[in-house]
């Protein structure tokens, strides 16, 4: 988790925790770029409908906004990518820019996996991941629970290191 | 000085809203740092309108000329949050 030394955010990360960003980062991208696709509930989510009832004013907004929005959420991804160390595990030193990149993307892909995890006001995410676990351990919803929660406890501690 | 009277307002001059939706995913402490970021808010300002998005559902964040709004609107799209325009 992360500490602030100075103007830095600084944390070290595990090899699998250095796996599971990447992982994470570069299938943000990928729905930003290649799999870019309107149809996408995840997409929805980032990219809402600036006028919901009036869908010609928001094509109309989208087509002058959507370009920039999508290459500052791709760069925000990069981010990650570019400040993990390459190998294994080891230390992230962040920069206050580098941080809010950081906050923006951990928050994009928290999104993203809230939309296919079916994350609702009323879920307890510890209960679901019980549920997951009891039903089969092995399965890929308790790995990408356990993915959720860990981005959110990365991005909550990032933050407070940030803004203390 | 009296004050005009709302109706008589044409609707063009009447002042835009930027709406902030409430959503289960986003952290609230996230939240609060984005419009303190966004807006140049205080703290207590941003975290009281954040608490307003979570528990009433929504909250007008900021009002204005509608072009303002729709780039306020935008930019906390960038910060993944859920902003939509209207005028009241």
């Amino acid at each position: 988790m992360f500490r602030r030394y100075g103007e830095h955010c600084v944390a070290t990360f595990a090899p699998d925790e250095v796996r599971v960003l990447r992982k994470v980062a570069t299938e943000v991208v990928g729905l930003l770029t290649d799999g870019f696709d309107h149809a996408d509930p995840v997409v929805d989510r980032l990219f809402p409908d600036i006028y919901p009832s009036n869908p010609e004013d928001s094509a109309e907004f989208r087509r002058f906004t959507e370009g920039d929005l999508k290459t500052g959420k791709i760069d925000s991804a990069g981010a990650i990518l570019a400040s993990l160390p390459s190998g294994s595990g080891g230390e992230v030193r962040l920069d206050p820019e580098s941080a809010e990149a950081w906050l923006r993307a951990l928050n994009d892909a928290r999104l993203a996996m809230g939309v296919r995890l079916d994350i609702s006001a009323d879920t307890d995410l510890g209960e679901e991941l019980d549920d997951a676990v009891l039903s089969d351990p092995s399965s890929s919803r308790v790995f990408q629970l356990s993915v959720y929660a860990y981005l959110g406890y990365l991005q909550e501690s990032l933050l407070t290191a940030l803004t203390e | 000085m009296q004050s005009p009277d709302v109706e008589t307002v044409p609707a063009t001059d009447r002042p835009w809203i930027t709406v902030v939706h409430d959503d289960p995913v986003n952290l609230m402490t996230y939240v609060t740092w984005v419009f303190q970021k966004q807006f140049g808010y205080t703290h207590d300002k941003a975290q009281s309108l954040m608490l307003d998005v979570h528990n009433k559902g929504r909250a007008a964040v900021s009002a204005g000329a509608r072009e303002r709004m729709e780039y306020d609107a935008s930019c906390l799209h960038g910060y993944g949050l859920w902003a939509t325009v209207e005028q009241p």
